[in-house]
């Protein structure tokens, strides 16, 4: 395919540019903050949303979705890096979509898709347990109890955790710490005995998430895929996640872009406008290519997803490392090119800066994709 | 995405007169410079089959696959010159020719040339007839081009042309050059300068080759003396050559842009040659693993946004002004590369001649690429060049 977007896809990325724009933008984000608001979104954004078709963006439409696929997750997870608009779209359109959508037998893809798509049920993929990521590293038990299994562990950062109907909790049903083989996912009902919920105060006001398992039981029905094969799904709904995390990176990157070169036109020092400043004008000439770079990159991995290229892995890498050491550059040169004000709380560029750092962590950052793209191309 | 029935035809076709056609000697990538065919009345051929490949290449038009055929061209379409191109890769067929004339003369003459300078020159660059140089830097006008002092004073039909060009790649080896000239010196400097075509071999031509830090001597000095060349050899109108200058000079970022994706030695493979694997596979040596995977990031980046590019300008997105970041950004990664396969190689890249590895083109591809950020431009300029038409920031 090429990488050009199609005439639907253009079409999304209209309705997602003007809709974040006006429903959620950055303002909105500075009250829930200032609020402490205790859900953390608006949820009748995300009725909204749903509305519009977005939460259920990528699910197939025999489960109620707008089958579009993963091009227009992406420009919608864009537009959101844009406005830094809060809502469960990653967590529970993406991450745990992809997951059901791949690991799912027909009647739990049938109960949980649909009410996905419509914005009804939220979920949450509860995977991490490292600081730094390390999706294969789980110490989570899931140990033989009844008809089911009794789980036992910790998840210090389930992204929307605190608001989520249901959990896709990865545990170990065998191996060692870090072997992908006998990894299980379990879709676990958050008020079920024994879990724990504490919500995390994060430095880009997002929610997320510390959930502990203590004994907690499920039935064998909950089980997602097959026993000891859960890693082949995660690691489809991270590569998911971390693509559509990649275009929010661009976003984030394009966006204190924009802001920044028009602060370069408009501010005055020393009897000129700063943008006059070579100094200032080749920083900025070499971002927008690091941009664009991160865009093209960015589009391969979604258009890869969509085409079940077998390389989709290594361009999803290569997008999550790319777009992760862009937005640092750019929200960092935004915040020095602003000068003072760019350092207070009262200008918005300070908020890019935030998500810029946490969804770079998330799911991996440069140095965990770089990783992985040596070993994806055998070095 | 499924190929069309007419294209899938082509492309069999093109594979089996490939098949049929390209030498085996010329199914293989080359060892840089001294394998390339450049063509020109100056020209030996390194080998039959390396006149073979040109002769018959050049019969159907595939030298330049996308030119009209009444200009020698293929006449082929975007998509077709994509399978042919895809279909050489495939068996590893060298490029029949390589040629300034194809590269950048070429398209500013199908968009600026009258009919009789197309007819003239065209057929006669795809067949490799006539070798090209470019003549547009001078001693005294580098990345301030439109300085440039070269005069082209018209007396009687013919303009005499007086000056010195600098960096003139291969004028010594060139038959004839495209030439910037000034021809209204009271013009403001950017509306004085004219676009001339002249054989190399008019009275009162020399050249002097410039060695440089890489040993090679690819670059001249270009001297004229009172050379006499026919008005019609102007090509546009005068005094607007500065328009076909930017145009060629759009082509001629893209070329050296090029250099940015990866072609040639695979830096991977030597990596795994020459610092050798752990049990998993990965580099021993764990920083230049780093270095590596870093430089594969932004090198993947880069190739997709050629091709993004390419694509865009298919499908009438086109945002223009794309070819400075083509040129900037590639060529800085071109010099990332080679610094790169330098540190990888340890002191086998440090053989100058010799029995050594490569005999020495390692070294020496390292320092000719130093030029590659300023030849064509330099990455500040195409940085102003950026800050100007794309960002439209104030006084750039």
């Amino acid at each position: 395919m090429a990488l050009v977007l199609n005439d639907e896809q253009r079409m999304v990325k209209e309705s997602a540019d003007g809709f974040f724009a006006e429903n959620a933008p950055v303002a909105q984000l500075r009250k829930l903050r200032d609020g402490a608001d205790a859900t953390g979104f608006d949820r009748g954004l995300w009725a909204k949303m749903a509305e519009m078709g977005f939460a259920g963006v990528a699910i197939p439409e025999q489960f109620g979705g707008a089958g579009l696929g993963m091009v227009a997750a992406g420009l919608i997870q864009e537009a959101i890096g844009r406005n830094l608009s809060l809502s469960p779209f990653l967590s529970s359109a993406v991450l745990s979509a992809t997951a059901i959508g791949k690991g799912g037998s027909e009647e739990q893809k049938a109960a949980l898709l649909p009410q996905i798509a419509s914005g009804e049920l939220i979920v949450a993929l509860a995977a991490d347990e490292k600081a730094r990521h390390q999706p294969a590293t789980i110490s989570t038990r899931a140990e033989a109890s009844g008809n089911g299994f009794r789980l036992t562990g910790g998840k210090p950062f389930v992204l929307d955790g605190h608001v989520a109907d249901r959990l896709i909790v990865a545990a170990r049903t065998s191996g060692a710490e870090t072997d992908t083989a006998g990894i299980t996912l379990f879709l676990v009902d958050p008020k079920a005995a024994g879990v724990s919920i504490a919500r995390r105060s994060m430095v880009d006001s997002r929610n997320a998430a510390d959930i502990g398992l203590d004994g907690v039981q499920v039935d064998g029905a909950d089980v997602l895929g097959e026993i000891g094969g859960g890693f082949a799904i995660l690691e489809a709904a991270l590569d998911a996640g971390r693509a559509c995390l990649a275009a929010e990176l661009l976003g984030v990157s394009a966006q204190s872009f924009e802001t920044t070169v028009d602060y370069l036109k408009q501010r005055d020092q020393f009897g000129v406008k700063i943008g006059t400043f070579q100094a200032l004008q080749h920083r900025a000439a070499h971002l927008f290519c690091e941009i664009e770079l991160a865009r093209s990159v960015t589009l391969k991995a979604l258009t890869a997803l969509d085409e079940g290229d077998a390389r989709a892995p290594l361009f999803v890498a290569l997008a999550k490392a790319k777009t992760g050491d862009v937005a640092k550059l750019a929200t960092n040169e935004a915040v020095q090119m602003h000068g003072g004000i760019g350092m207070t709380d009262e200008f918005d560029i300070g908020f890019y800066m935030k998500r810029a750092r946490a969804a770079a962590e998330t799911f991996g950052d440069a140095a965990f994709q770089g990783d992985r793209v040596a070993q994806l191309l055998d070095y | 995405m499924d190929e069309t029935a007419e294209l899938a035809a082509f492309r069999a076709e093109t594979r089996a007169w490939l098949e049929a056609n390209c030498p085996d000697e010329m199914r293989s990538p080359g060892a840089g410079d001294d394998d390339m065919c450049w063509g020109g009345r100056k020209w030996t051929f390194k080998s039959e089959a390396q006149k073979q490949w040109l002769e018959r290449m050049a019969a159907k038009g595939w030298t330049v696959p996308e030119w009209p055929q009444e200009y020698g061209g293929g006449g082929l379409s975007k998509d077709e010159a994509k399978i042919l191109a895809q279909e050489m890769r495939r068996i590893r067929a060298r490029s029949p020719l390589s040629s300034f004339g194809i590269w950048m003369l070429g398209p500013a003459l199908l968009k600026y040339g009258n009919e009789a300078q197309k007819k003239e020159h065209l057929p006669k660059i795809a067949r490799g007839e006539i070798r090209w140089c470019q003549g547009y830097s001078e001693p005294g006008a580098g990345s301030d081009l439109a300085s440039l002092r070269t005069s082209a004073v018209l007396d009687g039909d013919e303009f005499v042309v007086n000056g010195s060009k600098i960096w003139t790649s291969y004028a010594d080896k060139a038959d004839w050059i495209f030439c910037l000239v000034r021809t209204e010196p009271d013009a403001p400097k950017h509306l004085g300068i004219s676009f001339l075509l002249f054989d190399m071999d008019s009275p009162g031509v020399s050249t002097s080759p410039i060695k440089l830090i890489s040993g090679y001597s690819p670059f001249c000095q270009t001297f004229f003396d009172n050379v006499r060349v026919p008005a019609e050899n102007l090509m546009g109108t005068r005094g607007k050559g500065w328009d076909i200058a930017k145009y060629l000079l759009t082509h001629e970022r893209e070329m050296i842009g090029d250099m940015g994706s990866p072609g040639g030695v695979s830096m991977r493979d030597v990596a795994r040659q020459e610092i050798g694997t752990d049990a998993d596979g990965r580099l021993n040596d764990p920083l230049l693993r780093v270095d590596v995977a870093r430089f594969d990031v932004d090198s993947y980046a880069f190739a997709l946004t050629m091709e993004r590019v390419k694509d865009e300008a298919k499908a009438g997105q086109g945002t223009g002004a794309m070819s400075s970041l083509l040129k900037y950004y590639g060529t800085e990664l071109n010099k990332r590369r080679q610094e790169l396969l330098m540190s990888i190689t340890g002191s086998d890249g440090l053989s100058w001649e010799g029995e050594g590895i490569r005999d020495g083109a390692l070294a020496k591809d390292w320092l000719r690429s130093r030029a590659n950020s300023i030849e064509g431009g330099t990455s500040e300029v195409q940085l102003n060049i950026i800050a100007k038409r794309v960002l439209q920031l104030p006084g750039a």
